[in-house]
């Protein structure tokens, strides 16, 4: 198994509150990874770390390293809008971008260059029909986003996002806010999709982590309590954290 | 006890309602008054024609040399101060996002200025022409407005921008977004019904105000047709005419209040109206 | 635009939000700086003292005194607080807590109009309705025999013209105090007019101040509208049915012969010196004012 991120001594803190503590773990390539835990635990932290979204908040301080392709992307001169752009990002609730459902697409085209006409419309099909959405928007390309329902921003979001042409795909609970069958068709692409990229996804749902994870990081309080590939960690967990959250024990 | 509460109670009732009454009531008497006098004063000639000959004397003419100078300087004005204002709005709240000191204190600064009154913009515009050598005109009006009603609009479109959310910013980013990018594409398209208000809002101040256009705008009989000289302005056009001893002229300063007040009244109720139209593109979040 | 890449897009667009961020954050720094250079003559002349103090003004004959135009402007200015202050309130307190909400949807746009009315036009309204009635009415009804060109008369449109301006601050306080407030000072059981009278009010008086600080601040600047109905009279006014003459008019009359009277100029720039130091102290303060009581 190939490694597609490497976490070494990953440490955030809030001000005088750490948030994540000591992180160490793997993602690996081609595989859906499930970062696994209660509400509040860090997940979302950790996700964020992955594309340095937490720059964007400058209370985080953040220490460490993050290895993608041998590169330590925590490093200050390292290129940060194309360490971005080859992660997807989707997050809790569907942020569509206000344009057109067409123009959401090729808002993440243009920033690969890509300005050619007739290619742009092509890769705009080809990437809605990845997201298992173009059947429902073919006739109404160049209405605006928000005319779409939830569920349907939550793919068009994904569209989005693998139209810009990424090697990984960061998922900050994705479901959460779409109704059974919206997240069960979310959850199946997952499944498509591992064979092409790599994907991370954060959740504290258990039966969605059942359901999809290859291999799996539970946390707890900003620490990494276990990890390891999915069937062992629900058959066999070692900690005793993890049997009491695998029992329901808490949230 | 109980009684002198209830009495003080409705007391205090009878006087909220007399107040809310009397705001209610200005506003009609001064729209009447301004009307009244004014439709009679109006007619096509008054609009359409500039003063001629004998004007000052009652003979004909009109006050078609306020009205476009008036739109030209205060289009013009607004222009500019769009062009300064909007970047500065966006770099307050795209990059200078997280850093809340440098946007505390800049935005303390957009406070102060927000309430220097618009003669000492007139003042500071008059000294600056003279040490330029220009004479008053078009081009020196314009940029003294400018300069009045840019705090007005970076504020009105910084009190939009404010409210972008969060997590479109990073849903943004997350496609490598640049900055810039994230500002003139997804910032204004998100914000278009606040900025439109904003500039309608700039527009409406612009037009209006007198004491910035005093010394500078100076004034004259003809249509605006260059930049380097004076031009009329409907709020100059009302106060000098206002002072001549001439009823047909007295008429027409009326009819310059009416037309300013129709004017302002149209943008005030595009300006709440707007918002409804360009809403499309913009997510609901 | 299309023919630079993302790069130098990005360039373009960063140096041009730059140099008018730069403007706009010299702007208070520049006006200041080219209004006192103008007024450094007179001041270096007479001293500021003298300026403020003196009664006597007398241009031609090169007495640069002060004092009737920054009394005329301070009693126009407290007089329109004092009349917009208790409307302005009482009005607030109906629109938020008593009347229905519809109605405020209503206040909106009027304040919105009165607000976006010019200065001239308060003015013209101010020679046709106020001074007619003060001569006619007012001013014999007080036994008193006027003009109608008063401080009055200026405090009265100057006070109109404020209200929208201090009303539109006092709804939006009124609005923010909790509902839970609220609700927990009623169900002890007072009635709507003690939890107003002693919860709202007291919670919001600081914003009160500050709404009333910065109506203050902005009738003291107001040029146009005060001019028209004032009298512009060089006189310090011993009533309120006198005629006066205030800073910003002084400016807006005399603008003419500026040229002509030596340290005339130096005046009127000294005059717009002093409004702006004015206008800025008073938002300097209304700003810690609240930033001190925000910490609750």
């Amino acid at each position: 198994m190939e490694t597609a991120i490497k976490i070494n001594n990953l440490d955030v803190f809030a001000g005088k509150s750490q948030i994540l503590k000591n992180i160490n773990c793997e993602i690996g390539k081609n595989r859906i990874t499930v970062i696994l835990g209660p509400s509040g635990c860090g997940k979302t932290t950790l996700l964020k770390c992955m594309n340095r979204l937490t720059d964007l908040y400058p209370e985080l301080k953040v220490s460490g390293e993050i290895l993608i392709n041998g590169k330590n992307i925590l490093n200050p001169d390292a290129d940060i809008y194309r360490l971005r752009q080859s992660m997807g990002l989707l997050s809790q609730r569907p942020y569509p971008l206000p344009m057109t459902i067409f123009n959401n697409i090729t808002y993440a085209l243009k920033l690969r260059g890509i300005h050619n006409r007739r290619i742009m419309y092509k890769l705009v099909v080809d990437y809605l029909k990845q997201a298992n959405l173009y059947d429902e928007v073919r006739d109404r390309l160049k209405e605006p986003a928000s005319r779409l329902s939830i569920g349907q921003q939550q793919r068009l979001c994904l569209a989005r996002g693998l139209a810009v042409n990424p090697d990984i795909i960061l998922a900050d609970e994705p479901t959460s806010a779409l109704d059974p069958i919206s997240s069960r068709i979310i959850d199946e692409k997952f499944q498509e999709l591992k064979q092409d990229y790599t994907i991370v996804v954060v959740t504290h749902v258990l039966r969605q982590a059942r359901r999809i994870a290859d291999h799996v990081i539970f946390m707890y309080m900003g620490e990494v309590i276990e990890q390891g590939p999915a069937a062992e960690f629900f058959e066999n967990p070692k900690q005793e954290k993890t049997k009491l959250y695998l029992e329901g024990m808490f949230n | 006890m109980k009684r002198r509460l209830k009495i003080e109670e409705t007391v205090f009732r009878v006087l909220m309602i007399l107040s809310t009454a009397f705001i209610l009531l200005i506003l009609g008497v001064i729209i009447y008054s301004v009307f009244e006098k004014g439709i009679r004063a109006v007619s096509w000639e008054v609009l359409t024609t500039v003063p001629s000959g004998g004007y000052y004397y009652g003979k004909g003419g009109g006050i078609l040399n306020a009205i476009t100078g008036s739109m030209v300087l205060a289009l013009g004005a607004t222009f500019m101060a769009f062009l300064i204002g909007l970047p500065v709005a966006l770099y307050i709240n795209v990059f200078l996002h997280g850093k809340t000191k440098l946007v505390n204190l800049i935005r303390f600064i957009l406070d102060l200025i927000w309430g220097i009154p618009s003669i000492v913009y007139g003042a500071f515009g008059f000294t600056l022409m003279v040490l330029i050598g220009f004479q008053t005109s078009l081009l020196a009006g314009m940029i003294t407005v400018t300069l009045f009603i840019l705090p007005i609009m970076i504020r009105s479109m910084d009190e939009i921008l404010r409210t972008f959310p969060a997590g479109l910013m990073e849903a943004a980013y997350s496609l490598g977004s640049n900055k810039s990018e994230l500002a003139f594409k997804i910032f204004t398209r998100q914000s278009v019904s606040g900025i439109i208000t904003a500039v309608l809002l700039s527009f409406g101040r612009a037009i209006g105000d007198a004491a910035s256009v005093l010394f500078t705008a100076g004034y004259t009989d003809n249509l605006p047709n260059s930049l380097m000289e004076p031009v009329a302005t409907l709020p100059l056009s009302i106060f000098f005419q206002l002072s001549s001893p001439v009823p047909e002229v007295q008429a027409r300063a009326y009819a310059s209040a009416l037309v300013l007040t129709v004017i302002i009244l149209i943008v005030s109720v595009f300006s709440r109206g707007i918002g409804s139209r360009y809403h499309k593109t913009k997510i609901n979040f | 635009m299309y023919l630079l890449n993302r790069q130098q897009r990005h360039v373009v667009n960063y140096s041009w939000m730059l140099v008018s961020m730069l403007l706009v954050a010299f702007l208070p720094f520049l006006l200041f700086s080219v209004l006192y250079f103008k007024s450094f003559l007179l001041l270096r002349n007479f001293g500021l003292g003298d300026l403020i103090f003196s009664h006597s003004w007398h241009p031609s004959k090169g007495e640069f005194g002060f004092y009737p135009f920054i009394v005329g402007s301070i009693w126009v200015t407290l007089l329109a607080i004092m009349i917009s202050a208790p409307i302005c309130l009482l009005t607030a307190i109906n629109v938020t807590q008593y009347a229905k909400k519809r109605f405020l949807r209503i206040m909106h746009p009027v304040i919105d109009i009165l607000a976006g009315l010019p200065s001239v036009v308060y003015g013209v309204w101010g020679i046709l309705v106020i001074v007619p009635f003060i001569s006619r009415y007012l001013g014999p009804w007080m036994g008193v025999r006027t003009m109608g060109y008063s401080i009055l008369a200026g405090a009265f449109v100057l006070s109109i013209m404020i209200i929208p301006f201090i009303l539109n601050i006092m709804i939006e306080i009124f609005r923010t105090i909790p509902m839970e407030l609220k609700e927990a000072t009623l169900s002890l059981g007072s009635t709507k007019w003690q939890m107003v009278k002693h919860v709202l009010l007291r919670k919001a008086l600081p914003g009160i101040i500050a709404a009333l600080g910065f109506g203050l601040a902005r009738a003291f600047g107001e040029t146009m509208a005060v001019l028209m109905v004032v009298g512009n009279v060089v006189k310090v006014p011993t009533s309120v049915f006198d005629p006066g003459y205030t800073l910003p008019a002084l400016i807006a009359n005399n603008y003419g012969e500026v040229l002509s009277i030596p340290q005339f100029d130096s005046a009127l720039m000294f005059a717009a010196l002093l409004l702006l130091v004015v206008s800025l102290f008073f938002n300097l303060l209304m700003h810690f004012f609240i930033a001190r009581y925000n910490k609750f």
